[in-house]
């Protein structure tokens, strides 16, 4: 009988030997995260990381946006895995929670529909004369975060903790959708309490709020953004959240899917301007970490490396609360040493 | 090794109705029980639906009736071995002590469902979500609890329910909620008592007026919806989100105490002794031979099977079962 609990439920991550499959909106989203990834596997934890040029989209939002069909992704999907395959590499790693979703949803799918895996073998052949492998494991980069989070904190010069009052930060985790929502057995401790990311957030020295709307949607949505008539609905969303964890005062917001990431950020710029309300003490917004930048701040990696200047709601009070050294001068310099330009100053968010 | 006519497995209505008939035909009875009392789930209830009986004086009456000397008890007893060997059931306790007889009653009964499976409702996680278990030893006052200004009863915790795997009914929560919100707002008479159902099946005799009264009499309001999550709010509440699926629109509440109503599973031993025999059928319950023509009989000569263990039921349904087999072991035996 089928009589899981999923908060005891831990999935089976590779420990060695990635193939890196970059998103194509993280890069822009966040700059620094997924490089900062490859950083710390390599450097941090000396695995073998591969980060190949030529990748390409999974398709993964044209498809849960309805543009693009299954059997067009489903070759794209292949094509992605031949690259692994050619490369000699078994373990697959979407650095996009949607983009983890949909190859699971995939491979899910032509576990069960066999002829479809052949169809898409038959296709991809035909147009580039590419095979491909299916991955021994899919996980995510959160996973393997999550998975090495104590030989991590290991090197960790910083903790989540208040450098003034010796309290632990208070931090609200958001996980994508596509995580474990649709595929509860492929997330750590399954789909309603996934321990991914409050794993990292408690084992690094903070503590997880629980509040009333924990588990509602980001705001993102997809067409709820994607269809600009209904981006009502995705600050509502986003809104409603932010309501609901501002009594518990959090520091900060970590989140495992870009979207999500995005949104809780840059809608805070959103309601500060049409509100002039903010949800932090001082007008300056809750800080919104991807998972990467959280653990490279503690492992000591310059913030403005890790791109964290590039968020709406800016970093440096989180920073001042745990006591992370950094220079301001170098907020705005880009990695080449050329002169990025700050952004120009909202009305009521200060920052 | 001990002989008896009839050894049944389960000291629990189903078991103890069945040994106080099968004693009344003169036949030497042993029950077997793995608990330190006799009662089964009967123990968990104080006040039974739909006439709020005592569960204590009914389980009290049923003792009443195996006291004689064609009945023995075995309490704290696990089953090691079942085997036939020439027609006789030889059993092996967990004590290693040897019984046979030649027909083997099972009423070895049901599990509450874990509620803590249905994460969303955050049992275990949260101390104000409770179970319909629970909410008994608070109205027995075994436990106590503070005077809750809202409370909400969700159905079907583990029954209908794909997720976990259970698609069939449990049958009694709806009327045992209805009993248990009388039951709230007569011990907290200021409480606003919500229902979340998804439909409400009053079949059993007064079901459907004591449903009529727990609304008109004691302002229960029953909400055709289901919950999909409960979370912790600020001020130590727990908010439910729901779906009111007759208004189709999301509802969200706020409450002191959620009582989950907890259906019914095939208990452990139940499990056990169906693979065992191999007589295990739809969700791991007993299977009878025939639903309709021997419903206490089993594909395996000698082997009966009565109650719970069976199909969901309800305590008197259970009890008229148990009669059922007592006559069909006595004809067998005869």
């Amino acid at each position: 009988m089928y009589k899981h609990k999923w908060n005891d439920y831990q999935k089976e991550i590779a420990d060695d030997k990635y193939f890196y499959a970059r998103s194509c909106i993280r890069q822009t989203f966040f700059p620094g995260s997924e490089t900062a990834f490859v950083k710390m596997m390599r450097e941090e934890m000396k695995k073998d990381i591969l980060d190949v040029a030529n990748q390409h989209t999974c398709t993964g939002i044209g498809y849960h946006g309805d543009i693009i069909p299954f059997e067009t992704t489903s070759a794209v999907v292949g094509r992605l895995m031949s690259l692994m395959t050619e490369a000699g590499y078994e373990n697959y790693v979407p650095s996009c929670i949607t983009s983890f979703g949909l190859i699971v949803e995939i491979t899910e799918t032509w576990h069960h529909f066999p002829e479809l895996l052949e169809k898409t073998r038959e296709d991809l052949y035909k147009a580039t004369k590419r095979e491909f492998n299916l991955p021994k494991n899919i996980a995510h980069p959160s996973d393997i975060i999550y998975k090495f989070r104590n030989e991590l904190k290991s090197k960790m010069k910083y903790q989540l903790v208040n450098k003034e009052t010796g309290k632990p930060l208070k931090g609200v985790e958001h996980i994508g959708c596509h995580y474990a929502k649709v595929f509860p057995d492929r997330g750590i401790g399954g789909a309603e309490f996934p321990v991914v990311l409050s794993g990292m957030i408690e084992t690094w020295g903070g503590e997880v709020i629980d509040y009333p709307e924990r588990r509602h949607c980001c705001g993102f949505g997809f067409r709820n953004y994607l269809v600009q008539a209904n981006r009502g609905y995705s600050v509502s969303n986003s809104h409603k959240k932010f309501e609901s964890m501002e009594p518990y005062e959090p520091d900060f917001i970590v989140a495992n899917c870009p979207g999500c990431a995005m949104f809780l950020d840059k809608w805070q710029y959103t309601i500060a301007e049409l509100e002039n309300k903010t949800y932090d003490k001082y007008g300056k917004g809750i800080p919104v970490l991807t998972y990467e930048e959280l653990a490279g701040m503690l492992l000591g990696y310059n913030p403005w490396e890790l791109g964290m200047q590039i968020h709406q709601v800016q970093c440096e009070s989180l920073l001042d609360k745990i006591g992370i050294e950094y220079n301001t001068t170098e907020k705005y310099t880009g990695v080449s040493g050329k002169k990025i330009f700050p952004p120009e100053k909202p009305q009521n968010l200060i920052v | 090794m001990q002989h008896f006519d009839t050894i049944i497995i389960g000291g629990g209505p189903a078991g103890l109705e069945a040994a106080a008939r099968l004693s009344k035909f003169d036949k030497h009875v042993l029950i077997i029980e793995k608990d330190p009392a006799l009662g089964g789930k009967l123990l968990l209830w104080d006040k039974l639906f739909p006439d709020f009986a005592s569960s204590e004086e009914l389980l009290h009456q049923l003792i009443e009736n195996i006291k004689n000397d064609n009945v023995k008890v075995s309490l704290n007893t696990g089953i090691k071995e079942i085997e036939n060997e020439g027609g006789l059931w030889n059993i092996i306790d967990n004590h290693n002590n040897k019984y046979s007889a030649k027909a083997l009653l099972l009423a070895t009964g049901f599990d509450v469902f874990d509620a803590s499976r249905k994460e969303e409702y955050g049992y275990r996680i949260y101390p104000n979500v409770i179970t319909s278990v629970d909410l008994e030893k608070i109205l027995s006052g075994e436990v106590s609890h503070a005077e809750p200004k809202k409370v909400v009863f969700i159905q079907c915790v583990g029954s209908r329910d794909e997720k976990v795997g259970n698609h069939f009914c449990s049958k009694n929560c709806c009327i045992c909620a209805v009993k248990q919100a009388i039951e709230v707002k007569e011990m907290y008479p200021n409480s606003e008592v919500y229902c979340f159902y998804m439909d409400l099946r009053m079949f059993g005799e007064s079901y459907e007026e004591l449903y009529r009264k727990a609304q008109q009499d004691y302002g229960i309001t029953f909400i055709r919806g289901r919950v999909s999550e409960v979370s912790p709010t600020y001020h130590g509440q727990v908010q439910i989100k729901a779906e009111d699926t007759l208004l189709s629109r999301p509802i969200r509440l706020t409450a002191d105490l959620v009582v989950l109503m907890v259906g019914m599973e095939a208990s452990e031993g139940t499990v056990e002794i169906g693979k065992k025999l191999q007589i295990g059928g739809n969700y791991d319950y007993f299977k009878s031979k025939n639903q309709h023509l021997a419903d206490n009989l089993t594909y395996l000569d000698g082997i009966f099977v009565a109650g719970t263990s069976k199909r969901q039921m309800s305590i008197p349904e259970t009890m008229k079962d148990a009669a059922a087999a007592a006559l069909e072991i006595n004809n067998y035996l005869n």
